[in-house]
Formats: C-alpha cells, structure tokens, sequence
C-alpha cells in the first residue's frame, strides 16, 4: 500500500492542519510516512504546498515523484492546476470550489471549475458551505480532508482521537463541529467517489452532487440519481 | 522500546542536540534552519540549556566556541548564508579545535526557496579542513547529530552537519536513544591554544593538519559513506551524496541495480571511490548541492577511459534543486509525465507583504516624496533595500527597492553611492537586520555624514522567519542610532498610519533635503507578529 498525497493551497488555508491529522493518523496505524513542507518567504499570502507520502514500507524520497501522487488535495481550485505534473493517470483531485482571490489576475471562477471537471477522476466540494453551516468558517481545510478519506488508508475514528487532541483545548464544540464538518465533506466524497465507481464522468458525477445538502446524502439512493442522467 | 518521535529534519538534530548533553545552543533564525533552535529553546529550561537568539551567526558561533572551551557541549544552528558572516570563527576554529563538543549545523536551500543563493556548505567545510555528516532522512539527522558530538570530541574539531531544505522541512518519525548528561566544567588548560598569535598559529596550524589522516580514516570507515554492491554485477556505477541518495534508491523502487556509493561523511573517501571506480566503465555523479564530489574526482586529467555523468557534463540541471524525477529521468532516459494542466493559463500567486502590513505604507510615502526628483531625473528613484519581508517590495504594485545582497548591505551599499554624489541615496532595513549588520555600517557613514537617508522599519520583530525575538527595538533601537553618532536632530521616529500621512511626508522631504546623514525609524508593529500575540 503507498498513498502519494499532494497538498495544495494559498499561504494561510490551514495546509499544515491538514497535514498534522494525516501524519498523526498514519503514525498511529503504524504506517510509514514523510511529509516535506515550505517555510519562510514563500508562505506569505502566496501558493503553498506540502507533499506528504504515506506506506506499509519504507519510505525513499520527502518529495513525491513527479507522475506518481495518488491524490491532490486542494483547498483552493486554481493550485491544482500547478501540481498535476504530479498525478498519476489514475489518480484523484479533491478540490475546494470556493476561490481565493488575492491576486488581480484570477481567470473566471466558472472556467476554473470547468477545467477540473475535465480531469478523469474529480472530486468538487463546496467546502465553505460546509463550514459555514457548523459555523466554523475557518474549517474549509476540515471539510476538505473529510471529502478525501474515502480515498485515504484511514477510517473516520482514525480521524477522531487526533481531531480531540488537536482542538481540545478550545472546547468540546469546537471539537464536535470539526467532526461534524470532516463527516459532511466524507458524505460529499464518498457519493462522488461511488459515481466515478459506477463509470460516471468527472463532470457527471460532480454535476449531480453539486447541489446536494451533505447532511441529506446518506438517504440518498445512487441508483436513482444516476438515473436522472440516463 | 525507545520512543518514536515525529519529527521535521530540523527537530531531529535538536533532539539528538538535547540528548547528547549540550550546555548551550546559539543562532540568528534564517530558513531553513530556523526551527533547529526553536526546538530546543521550548525545551531549554527543563534541560537546564542556555538557549537565546543571538544578534548574528558570527556572534552565534563564537558563543558556542566559548561554551566548547570550557568543556562543555554547544550546538550552533544557521541558514548557508549564515555561515558566511560566521565564517570567520568558523574558519579559525578548526585552528583553535575544541574542547567541548561544537556541533556546527547548517541548512543549505538548493533552489533558494527563501534564500538569495544556493551555496553548499561542504565545500566550507572542506575549506575549513573539518568533518562534514549530511543525514538522508530524519533518523540519520538523529542518529549523526548524537555521532558528531562524539566525534567533535574525539578529534577535537568542530563538525558540521549539513542539511537542505528538503530533510530541513520535512517530517518523519524518528527512534531516539538514551540521553547523556552534560559534561562537567573543564576548562581548556593551555593559553596559547585559543591564542592565534603568529607564532601559536604556525603550531596549531599543523596540529590542525596532523588531525587530517585521522578524519580520512573516519570518513573512509564511516558506515554513512557505503558501497552497496547489486546481486549482478554492472558496467555502471553511482555515487551520490546526502538526500540525492533517496532519489537514487526511489529511480529503481529501492534496488539499484548498479553499484552505489554514497558518500556523507567528508572528507571524500577517495579509497572507495577508486575501488568502486575499479569496477566500472561508465560513473554517475547524484549530488544535491554544488557538483563537489564530482568536481574532486574529475580534477584536472579526468580518470582515464571512464565516462563520467554529472553536473558538470549537464548530465543533470547545475542549478536549481534535484526532485525524484529529474534524477530518474536523467538515470533511466524518461520518467512519467503526469497529467497536463486543463487550464489555459495559471497565474502566478507570488508571496505578497500581507493585508496591513506597516512596510506598505512606508513605501508609500517614499514614492510619494520621491515623485518631484523622480520628475527631475526623468527616472524612477527606488531604495537600496536589506533581507527581509520588505524586499517584497520589489514587486508590483511597490517596485520600490532596487537592491537585497546581504545583511546589512543597504547601508554601506547606499553609502557608497552617496560618496561619489548619487543623489537622492536612501536606504530601507528592518530592525532585526540592522542589528545583525547594520550597526556598524551606520557607524561607518556616521562618521563620514554620508548625505542620505536610512529608514529603519522598526515592526518589533524578526518577522521573515516567523516573529521571533529582535534584540534592537523601540526606544533601545534610537538609542543605539545616537550612539553610532547620528545627530539627534536627523534622527526621526515615524509611525506609518494614514492619519499621520501628511506629517510624516513632510519629515521625509526634510531629511531629504538635509545634507547630511539623517535616520527615520519608522515604527508600527508586524501584523502576524500581532496576531501570534494576541492568540
């Protein structure tokens, strides 16, 4: 088993964050894992990135090779674009829709999603309605990593140890509300996750997800949404 | 079971710092290698470690030098271009040797992710004459920080250990060992070992080169420097140095399938590589950093009929860092490409001086007041300008600094203008740099009242590095101004808010004008400093 994990976002989106859970998951199951980072002049308010590799064996490189990631997982859409050098054919891209906008030159938000639609696995999730809903704005990053763990080594209780230690200190609500948003970003991921399964396009897929309030996924049945497109 | 630990490259040589009985641990923050410090400062107390920011490498160096020649263990942590300014001392004391054990450890940044050059450190230590280790990965980081003390003791030099942003920056868990105690107070004995004069320097010059057949010995015996030989044998044959060795293990999924030497232990093991050289036609030289090795085994007549592969050959990128890929491309002829972009174009998202910063609207004001001369010259007026956050205001929409080559240089280098008549000359440092380098420039152009301005940004913290401690600020920072000889009258203190804009607009055109050295210390605290605070 290897997981290859791009991480991608603007300087201040809680990349860190996501990567702190995921090298504390992978610890704790016992698993192999390297996870190479940027500091300094490079954070500030500019692209960041960190690559993190997880496996049953012993991990080479700090750096993913180019070609071989397994995933991209992108708090903002438009830094996917700067890694898919990356990813390999089979790989997935768990993509933020909602844009960061810090620079004057941002093409249009609607040709940005379109772009990752045409990709063959693709994973949209709207994650600051997400967050907004647990009234955690600042948790886009939870909602995103919770729309990746379908296509993770690691469980849901993986995840909830490590999301007390981390926010425990700022209460039992806080801690409840990133559960809750890590599970509404899983229900949008695992559905899209079982669309592209079932042989739907990445357009497809993340066209009839695009409107679905997660907390109502898990009453839905697939069959009957594919349907609405045959 | 020992503890498995997790932690960045940085963190690992720390630990292993702690664990191997320092007394002490000096630095100046510079990245990568900032948090090597930063580790054991959040645990120096309970250690009993003196551990505080030093105003310089230089500084840095020679405290853990003074630490070492009492008999107990220092470690001293920098960014390459750090080793720089503390080359001095460095250099002198593989002369002076140690007594405690000195760990020197220093994070190079190939590909300069934030740093001006990509200088390698082993070739400094091989200038110096003394032990370089360079770990592959986090545990090696552990494991040869815990070898070096020993070793620094053993031989009675310092030694270095050399890491790159990649290792510096990245996490992984780490198995630690029992940690020693500190060593006793045990003051070096003889007066003329730590005392360079002429005639001592000729003795302990030659001290430092009878010491060289035994750190050979060392590095020619180290179980870092390995030759790992494939179950078939191979015309072709690897060596490789410090984290390259990863890529090379990753081109062929762990098993080369050609002889590898890797090399991370110096001084350069030259029996291995003749042996390894022995048994092939065809030899690639992997190196992160500088072709250093390569260069050494090509020397003047490359080695003859073998067919040699490396940086030099442009075999491999010279510039720039090394990534799995570009390694496995250049060993295997092709490497995957990934997917293409499905976007037309990607803009750029550059770091930018964050969303109230103080140093915009400094700038602000300075291309205001410029503006008349700027329309009298018929050119744009920028400021000779130092590392830190502000040089980021070379980019648009600022494009107001024209220089950033060194600590300190925008106070000397725009002195130097002035001297032959450039006119307006003003100059931009942060309060943390003009205490690394920037005093004794000031003093310089104090004395000749060089005709131009320095504006001091005074936000109240090293802020590039990530906010930490400045040792010149407030009203410490116009006091060390006026002691540099700066007429009180020229020295002005600003603080860059839009209520205050036409004030201090006019302050600036003043000390323009004036004809003569004039200091604006512009001061407004660091916003992410502010927030860190408050949380």
């Amino acid at each position: 088993m290897k997981c290859d994990i791009v991480l991608a976002g603007v300087g201040g989106q809680g990349i860190l964050t996501i990567a702190y859970l995921l090298d504390n998951a992978a610890v704790n199951k016992g698993l192999c894992f390297k996870q190479a980072e940027v500091h300094g002049m490079s954070q500030r308010g500019g692209a960041v990135y960190s690559h993190l590799r997880i496996s049953d064996r012993e991990i080479l490189s700090d750096l993913v090779p180019e070609g071989q990631a397994d995933m991209i997982l992108a708090v903002e859409p438009l830094e996917v674009q700067r890694y898919l050098s990356y990813l390999n054919p089979n790989g997935v891209v768990v993509s933020n829709v909602e844009p960061y906008l810090n620079i004057p030159n941002y093409p249009a938000i609607e040709g940005v999603l379109g772009a990752l639609v045409k990709l063959p696995k693709s994973v949209l999730v709207n994650a600051k309605g997400i967050a907004n809903s647990a009234k955690l704005p600042r948790a886009e990053n939870m909602a995103m990593v919770g729309a990746a763990l379908p296509f993770l080594p690691f469980t849901m209780d993986d995840f909830e140890p490590i999301i007390s230690e981390m926010f425990g200190r700022k209460g039992e609500r806080v801690v409840s509300g990133n559960m809750e948003v890590i599970k509404a970003g899983y229900a949008v991921g695992a559905l899209t996750a079982k669309l592209l399964e079932k042989g739907l396009t990445s357009e497809q897929a993340n066209g009839l997800t695009k409107d679905l309030d997660p907390l109502e996924i898990e009453q839905l049945n697939v069959e009957e949404l594919i349907a609405k497109i045959q | 079971m020992s503890n498995r630990e997790l932690l960045l490259g940085d963190d690992a040589v720390a630990l292993a710092a702690i664990h191997s009985g320092i007394s002490g641990a000096y630095a100046y923050p510079g990245t990568p290698s900032t948090e090597i410090f930063e580790f054991i400062q959040a645990r120096a107390k309970e250690h009993g470690i003196q551990a505080f920011w030093s105003a310089n490498e230089k500084v840095a160096y020679e405290e853990a030098l003074g630490t070492s020649y009492v008999g107990k263990r220092a470690i001293v942590s920098m960014k390459h271009v750090g080793l720089n300014v503390a080359a001095d001392p460095f250099v002198n004391s593989a002369s002076t040797g140690v007594k405690g054990g000195l760990v020197v450890c220093v994070a190079d940044d190939p590909g300069m992710h934030s740093s001006q050059n990509e200088q390698d450190s082993r070739v400094l230590a091989r200038f110096a004459q003394i032990p370089c280790l360079e770990p592959a990965n986090q545990q090696e980081a552990y494991d040869m920080t815990r070898y070096a003390f020993e070793l620094s003791e053993q031989i009675r030099l310092p030694v270095m250990i050399r890491l790159v942003t990649r290792l510096a920056h990245s996490r992984s868990g780490v198995v630690t060992a029992p940690a020693v105690p500190q060593n006793e107070m045990n003051p070096v004995e003889e007066s003329m070992q730590f005392t360079l004069v002429p005639s001592n320097a000729r003795v302990l010059y030659r001290r430092l080169l009878e010491k060289q057949p035994t750190i050979i010995k060392c590095a020619e015996e180290s179980k870092w420097n390995n030759l790992d030989l494939p179950e078939t044998p191979s015309s072709i044959g690897i060596i490789t140095n410090g984290i390259a060795y990863n890529y090379v293990r990753e081109t062929f999924g762990g098993k080369v399938p050609h002889p590898v030497l890797r090399i991370s232990q110096s001084p350069i093991p030259k029996q291995k590589i003749r042996n390894l050289l022995s048994m092939v036609d065809e030899l690639w030289i992997v190196e992160e950093g500088f072709p250093e090795i390569e260069d050494l085994v090509r020397g003047v007549i490359e080695p003859a009929g073998k067919i040699i592969h490396g940086k030099l050959d442009g075999s491999l990128p010279r510039a720039g860092e090394l990534t799995p890929g570009i390694v496995g491309k250049a060993l295997l002829g092709s490497w995957p490409e990934g997917l293409a972009k499905t976007l037309d174009e990607t803009p750029n998202r550059p770091p930018a001086l964050c969303d109230g910063c103080a140093h915009t609207d400094t700038f602000a004001l300075f291309r205001h007041a410029l503006e008349p001369y700027e329309k009298q010259q018929g050119k744009r007026i920028r400021l000779y300008s130092d590392i830190g956050c502000y040089a980021l205001a070379f980019y648009e929409p600022h494009d107001a600094i024209q220089t950033c080559v060194d600590m300190g240089a925008s106070i000397s280098m725009c002195a130097g203008a002035s001297y032959v008549g450039q006119f307006p000359a003003i100059c931009a440092i942060g309060d943390s740099t003009f205490a690394h380098s920037g005093m004794t420039s000031l003093l310089t152009a104090s004395r000749q009242n060089a005709n131009m301005v320095v504006v001091i940004l005074d936000n109240g913290t090293v802020a590039m590095t990530g906010t930490q401690e400045t040792l010149a600020t407030g009203q410490d920072l116009v006091d060390m101004v006026l002691g540099l000889g700066v007429d009180k009258d020229h020295v002005r203190v600003i603080n860059p808010v839009k209520s205050k804009y036409e004030e201090n607009l006019a302050i600036i055109k003043e000390e323009i004008e004036y004809k003569g050295l004039s200091v604006i210390i512009s001061k407004r605290p660091c916003v992410q400093w502010m927030r860190k605070s408050k949380s």
